[in-house]
């Protein structure tokens, strides 16, 4: 190999410039590993590159204060991402972690309270219902305290008759609007097949006539019932006949029976 | 192996007396490529100083065969200081770049007087061709390609590489 014209082709000047290829490069390495004379001369190109743009630079630092300027450690220059905890992250991941805890235990929180919020609007309606129950309760009763107190009101007391003397009912006759309020609070429920007839009675003759039966009565509370009564009804009686009701009353079956006193 | 190889593998092993040994050879170069691009000499010391610890940090990527490690710490001080120049502070503040080369800085540098290589290299350069200042400044401080200095200087790829070679060699004539 020609060394001199190599040196002369001016590759090692671009060499120390940083201007070859990577293969070149190592082709470069490799002679100089081969030629003394080769390597020397890259030496000089590159001692004379160095003092040249040195000459540039208007003043140098040395290398203490340049030490000084990375401040983390003496020793360790290589110490330039200090391994400070980094706090901010940190903290940053702690606040991320309650918070989605946090949310969670609100998220639970929110559906047990729903939960209890559901029972107690149930309880509500639920009481509500009673509230309205009552109020009915009140209001018909209220009605019929009024109806019984009203004056033109006439009240027949209804006494047991034979083996029943000890039932008893009372009517409560508004003549005016030709109804009567049968207070059956007296008589027993009506066995199975039964059912309770009430009956308008005019004496001279005696004529019997049907007010109906009470079909509810067994499971009504107060045991009080209005009636339709347009007769000029001077007794009541009450009868227990087959389901449904007689033509007739049964006189056997004659629980209770009242006369009206006197006809307004 | 050289003294210069023995100090590079001990920097990339982290031995921060080789690092300051070679801290010292280089750093001054260094700081003069910058300077020559940045033309401010408070951003060419913290760049300066960049570039050293980049070079600490990736000391290992350093070989030997890809070329000298003079010119490996050379180019990313290039790449440092262009870098900077593309940044949008630098440019706004510096809008009025005077289009100096290093010849122009060198001659007008008072400090040389003190420099023993003061003398050689005033001389140099003053008596450096026009040819001369263009290549050398395009091939080692602004890290130009043979390819690209050719296209910048007009001439052909192959006179760059000899002209190049001309022009080192007057330089090493007056300061070796």
């Amino acid at each position: 190999m020609d060394i001199k014209a190599y040196i002369e082709s001016g590759i090692l000047e671009l060499y120390v410039a940083g201007q070859l290829t990577e293969k070149e490069n190592q082709e470069v390495y490799d002679l100089l590993q081969k030629y003394p004379e080769l390597l020397q001369e890259v030496l000089e190109i590159e001692a004379a590159v160095v003092k040249l743009t040195a000459a540039v630079s208007p003043h140098a630092i040395d290398f203490d204060s340049f030490k000084g300027k990375l401040g983390h450690t003496d020793t360790k220059v290589v110490d330039l991402k200090p391994k400070k905890p980094n706090w901010i992250s940190y903290t940053g991941w702690a606040a991320s972690i309650l918070l989605a805890g946090g949310l969670l235990w609100t998220l639970n929180n929110k559906n047990e309270i729903e939960d209890q919020l559901q029972t107690v609007e149930i309880e509500k309606q639920y009481l509500e219902i009673q509230i309205e129950d009552a109020r009915t309760d009140l209001a018909a009763t209220k009605t019929l305290l009024d109806a019984i107190r009203d004056k033109d009101i006439l009240a027949v007391p209804l006494g047991g008759q034979g083996d029943y003397a000890s039932t008893y009912a009372k009517v409560y006759w508004n003549k005016a609007d030709n109804t009567i309020y049968l207070d059956a609070e007296g008589l027993p429920d009506a066995p199975e097949g039964k059912v309770w007839q009430v009956w308008s009675l005019t004496l001279n003759p005696l004529t019997p006539t049907s007010l109906g039966t009470i079909d509810d009565f067994n499971t009504d509370n107060n045991k009080i019932f209005a009636i339709a009564n347009a007769n000029e009804s001077q007794a009541f009686g009450i009868t227990l006949e087959p389901a449904g009701g007689s033509a007739s009353p049964t006189m056997e079956q004659l629980y209770t029976l009242g006369v009206v006193e006197s006809t307004p | 192996m050289t003294d210069l190889d023995t100090l590079v593998v001990q920097f990339q092993n982290k031995n921060q007396v080789a690092f300051k040994k070679l801290y010292d050879m280089y750093s001054k170069s260094i700081h003069g490529v910058v300077y020559n691009i940045v033309k401010d000499t408070d951003i060419a010391d913290e760049l300066m100083q960049d570039v050293f610890i980049k070079a600490w940090n990736k000391a290992d990527t350093y070989s030997s065969k890809k070329g000298r490690f003079f010119t490996w710490i050379l180019n990313i001080a290039r790449n440092t200081a262009i870098d900077k120049t593309r940044s949008k502070a630098y440019k706004q503040s510096k809008q009025n770049l005077n289009s100096d080369y290093f010849v122009d800085i060198i001659t007008s540098n008072d400090n040389l007087d003190t420099s023993t290589d003061a003398i050689g290299i005033k001389k140099f350069v003053t008596n450096l061709g026009k040819k001369c200042k263009e290549v050398i400044e395009l091939l080692y401080f602004k890290g130009f390609t043979q390819k690209e200095a050719s296209e910048e200087l007009q001439m052909p790829i192959g006179t760059v590489k000899t002209r190049n070679r001309n022009c080192i060699q007057q330089l090493r004539d007056m300061v070796l």
